[in-house]
């Protein structure tokens, strides 16, 4: 028992975990026969293989020290010396979560594309497999090419899940989606590139102590923010998030909206706030600007849509408008409230994309106006969704809620102004999700082909019951979460402002200036 | 009385001469058909060389007065050349069986081309320099014809001649330029004459333009490229896959060779026209190869596109600059080498194929094909984990080292649009509806692709000796 225990000790868990998914996609690789067979073994490692790293992933969980800010589960391996360029893993109190939610969301897709996958199957749970590897590497890398590495290589599998499986304009909506990506990430990789050469190191704890130089911290401020903005997606570079929402297969839906999104916000806390802190004071306006048009925008456009994903996609922009607002409000209500916000969006978007499929698995069609009166013969369905609904709402006692209010909190101590027109989101926010729920769930029910429709079936219920559970808790009990994030919420914050209250080689000129100067 | 030179630092280009005209003679002397043997046995005269060159002294040794250098520089880009030739010749020898036009002579042009491409790397005077490039040049206009009864190939080999000429008279009347004012061919007399004069006299200034002229012909480099898409498309395929390659990795090095040693001093004259060079070829390779539709032009814009990229490391005339291109170098060499594999595995019912279409929807139909290709194309967008992305990430890092940040930005957002033809490709052989199924690939094709694919995350997680290797053959260099 003793020497399992230790095994377990020695264990690089990160790696481990980040690199299972991909054995994983290797041994789907060697499986040999008929289609079917092939299609339905692929299901089955797949899910083992899935529910293994959720399971491993849980440990860090429970092994995690919440009372410190360092960075916990170190490894290190060297891989380019000379450049001193290494593996280098970890986590600490903000990352933590978000490798959970990965975890936990693919397994939720395995599960949901049991049967809504029907063609290449095999292929389809590698690219899954390869993209939680992605994701979860990315959430612990502690170097920045590692980081880039990762979040680059997330591309390569969402594109062909979008483009292989998708519907509708599947092929435009895929390339939308990689050359946003990815012309925002190669900016990223600029501010790294000359972020080493000034550190000699792209090691991420040892840049984040790093100083720049007021001037240089502008430009690699603004080279991460065209990657991290595009990511998450602010406006006005949110247009390929619709188009991939909506002809994304469902599981490919969840995932996005679940996992990739978060991917912005957490480079905002990783890199840009604790790396270029002047800067980052220095646009919090602009990005609080940005935020607001995005809340208010596209939850009026949400407001107008036919399609539910699209809605649906629409009302994530608004989500990651509080998140950004959250983040650049560099308080502790104002972060903690961002990245519980991430969080419980990554679970409430993800349930609501569920929902979408459950009812276009049936239908085939995302056509609001199709639906109607789904309570009368849905119970189960409607119930669900309704917690959804409601948690997407930010009704009190759902995770929802909590993100949101931290972050008001958070906006009207560092801008009154911001704080109130943030407001005005939740109440769009009801709006349109509350219309949504109408249209569908109530009303009469007169169409033949709804009035044919089943309830939910076991799998589905096995899919959605640990959501709606999350749900609850997240929104009934926050302070496990609250509570491993705090210290190094702390951490960051007070590292943030003790580095702008120190006195500045130059003072950031006016930004009007800084472009006359540059047209000049 | 003139005294014997040192043969010794030359050992692995008289070895290499040697062995191809013994294999010259064992071709007339067989009786029956010898093209199987000869390739193998040139094959194995390339192994050979390479072990010669890996063994012998790496300097920097001068020899024939000073016409010859050999250091680690040299033996990197010969080994690169080596590499690319010998896999390149194993693809020419399966296919010419496959097409049966196989004659003996092919493998033994292929082996004098090499030949030629390391006297190239190995110049260290004008004169030098135009024999080996005119070795190589000979042997490849040859080779792009060498399919007689096809009419587009006879058209590349006459086409690649006439332009080929063309640049080999620019770069002759530059050399005579700066020899008339400059006062010697020799790399060394000329360094110490440019020292002097570090602004450059006017008639220097212009030998250089004419000679970097020749030079980006020989990579071709944008606005010296349009001979390639004809010529990548017409020559036979498998020696598109060797044009793709060895002449590149030597002419490349000569460039660098060039610019790096007679004329470092002159570089404020010569950075700009590189720069300029370097944008124009990454930006064209980028943009033009969206609309082509048949593979092997694609290909040849691909090409062009890269050369771009490695042209980075050399305008920007720093040892980073240098290792960054040459590490560059070694990714390309086997990316192309990988693709070209699966060019030539596009055939359907014992045809050939070279339409970007005929790959539709060979993931489901060629599942191991298409992996392959998928791989290498994501590598030559430079998406990590694969090793395009830490070949660019070099060049690029070395630019924003030396403070060329637009070209560095520009340089990345031209691979954003050449991500765009790469992923097209994955998007026709995963996204539209199956065509013809190819037929399964040869071994030697197949083992090939596979290597290549495979080396490609090889090279991405354990890069540090590459590099390495890189790294210490760009000191040899001794530039700033």
């Amino acid at each position: 028992m003793d020497a399992l225990v230790t095994f377990l000790d020695d264990l690089p868990i990160l790696s481990v975990i980040t690199f299972l998914p991909v054995i994983g996609a290797i041994i789907l690789l060697s499986i040999r026969g008929e289609e079917a067979v092939v299609a339905q073994q692929s299901r089955q490692v797949a899910l083992l293989v899935t529910v293994t790293t959720f399971l491993l992933s849980l440990t860090i969980w429970f092994g995690f020290d919440s009372s410190t800010a360092a960075f916990q589960f170190e490894e290190k391996v060297e891989w380019l010396p000379q450049f001193n360029m290494a593996y280098r893993m970890g986590v600490d109190g903000i990352s933590m979560p978000f490798v959970i939610l990965s975890t936990f969301l693919t397994t939720i897709c395995i599960l949901a594309s049991r049967h809504a996958i029907q063609k290449m199957v095999r292929e389809y749970m590698i690219a899954f497999l390869i993209l939680e590897t992605m994701m979860v590497g990315m959430f612990c890398a502690l170097d920045m090419v590692l980081f880039y590495v990762f979040f680059e290589g997330v591309l390569m599998p969402m594109f062909l899940i979008i483009g292989i499986w998708g519907g509708g304009r599947r092929v435009y909506s895929a390339f939308k989606f990689f050359l946003y990506t990815l012309t925002g990430s190669v900016l990223l990789l600029v501010a790294i590139l000359a972020m080493y050469l000034q550190e000699g190191t792209t090691d991420i704890p040892t840049l984040m102590n790093a100083k720049f130089a007021a001037e240089m911290q502008t430009w690699l401020w603004l080279g991460m923010f065209a990657s991290f903005a595009v990511k998450m997606p602010m406006w006005p570079v949110h247009t390929w998030l619709p188009d991939a929402h909506v002809d994304a297969p469902t599981a490919g839906s969840v995932i996005l909206a679940g996992v990739l999104l978060k991917m912005g916000g957490y480079g905002f806390l990783r890199l840009s706030m604790p790396m270029l802190p002047d800067a980052s004071a220095y646009f919090a306006p602009m990005v609080f600007t940005l935020s607001i048009i995005a809340v208010i925008y596209t939850s009026l456009v949400a407001l107008v849509q036919d399609d539910m994903k699209k809605l649906i996609a629409y009302s994530s922009v608004a989500h990651m408008g509080f998140v950004t607002i959250g983040i650049f409000a560099a308080n502790k209500q104002g972060v903690e409230g961002a990245i519980f916000q991430m969080l419980s969006h990554g679970v409430v978007s993800a349930a609501l994309f569920l929902c979408v499929g459950v009812v276009y698995d049936r239908l085939h069609t995302r056509e609001i106006s199709r639906y109607g009166g789904l309570a009368n013969n849905m119970p189960k369905y409607a119930f669900a969704f309704m917690i959804f609904m409601l948690a997407s709402v930010g009704l009190p006692g759902t995770a929802g809620f909590v993100g949101e209010f931290l972050v008001l909190t958070g906006a009207f101590q560092a801008n009154t102004w911001v704080a109130l027109l943030a407001a005005t989101g939740v109440i769009l926010g009801a709006a349109y999700m509350l219309y949504l729920y109408r249209r569908v769930v109530y009303g009469e029910l007169t169409k033949p082909d709804v009035k044919a429709m089943l309830d939910l079936d076991t799998r589905e219920v096995a899919i959605l019951a640990p959501l709606v559970i999350a749900v609850m808790w997240m929104g009934v009990y926050p302070a496990p979460i609250l509570d491993v994030m705090s210290v190094s919420v702390d951490n960051l914050l007070t590292n943030y402002h003790a580095a702008l209250a120190a006195p500045q080689a130059a003072a950031l000129p006016d930004l009007a200036e800084r472009v006359v100067a540059w047209l000049k | 009385m003139s005294t014997m030179p040192d043969l010794v630092p030359a050992y692995p280009e008289t070895f290499l001469a040697l062995a191809g005209m013994a294999l010259l003679m064992i071709g007339v002397f067989r009786s029956k058909d010898a093209t199987g043997l000869i390739s193998w046995l040139a094959v194995a005269a390339m192994a050979i060389t390479a072990v010669l060159i890996v063994t012998g002294s790496q300097g920097p040794v001068k020899t024939f007065s000073g016409m010859f250098i050999v250091s680690s520089f040299t033996s990197f880009a010969k080994l690169l050349t080596l590499a690319g030739a010998a896999v390149s010749l194993w693809l020419i020898n399966a296919w010419v069986h496959k097409e049966q036009i196989a004659r003996f002579e092919l493998p033994i042009i292929v082996l004098f081309a090499t030949l030629g491409m390391l006297m190239m790397i190995s110049a260290n005077d004008l004169i030098s320099l135009y024999v080996g490039l005119e070795l190589q040049s000979l042997a490849l206009y040859v080779l792009a014809s060498y399919h007689r009864n096809n009419l587009r190939s006879t058209e590349a080999g006459v086409k690649y001649f006439v332009l080929g000429a063309l640049a080999s008279g620019l770069l002759l009347y530059g050399s005579s330029l700066v020899y008339g004012f400059g006062g010697t061919t020799s790399f060394d007399g000329l360094a110490t004459a440019m020292a002097s004069e570090p602004t450059g006299n006017l008639g220097v200034v212009i030998g250089i333009v004419f000679v970097i002229s020749g030079l980006a012909f020989k990579v071709s480099a944008v606005p010296f490229h349009m001979w390639t898409p004809d010529v990548y498309e017409g020559a036979p395929t498998p020696i598109t896959a060797f044009f793709s390659v060895a002449p590149k990795v030597a002419a490349l090095s000569l460039f660098l060779q060039v610019l790096a040693g007679p004329f470092a001093p002159l570089i404020g004259q010569w950075q700009q026209v590189l720069v300029f060079i370097s944008l124009l070829s990454m930006g064209w390779g980028a943009v033009a190869a969206v609309a082509q539709t048949n593979i092997k032009r694609l290909m040849a814009y691909s090409s062009i596109g890269h050369v771009g990229y490695a042209l980075i490391g050399l305008a920007v005339g720093t040892t980073e600059g240098a290792r960054g291109m040459l590490f560059y170098m070694l990714i390309y060499v086997f990316m192309n080498l990988g693709t070209f594999a699966v060019i030539l595995s596009m055939r359907v019912k014992g045809r050939a194929v070279e339409d970007i279409k005929d790959l539709s929807g060979i993931g489901k139909t060629n599942p191991g094909i298409a992996i392959a290709l998928a791989l290498l194309m994501f590598s030559m967008a430079g998406i990590p984990p694969l090793a395009g992305f830490l070949g660019k990430y070099f060049v690029f890092m070395a630019a924003i080292k030396a403070g060329m940040v637009p070209l560095a930005v520009f340089g990345l957002l031209a691979s954003v649009v050449a991500a765009f033809y790469y992923w097209r490709l994955i998007k026709i052989m995963y996204f539209d509806a199956p065509a013809d199924a190819f037929d399964r690939p040869d071994t030697a094709t197949g083992l090939i692709m596979t290597a290549c694919s495979v080396l490609m995350l090889v090279l991405f997680f354990a890069s540090a000796p590459f590099v390495g290797g890189a790294d210490t053959a760009a000191k040899a260099l001794s530039l700033g």
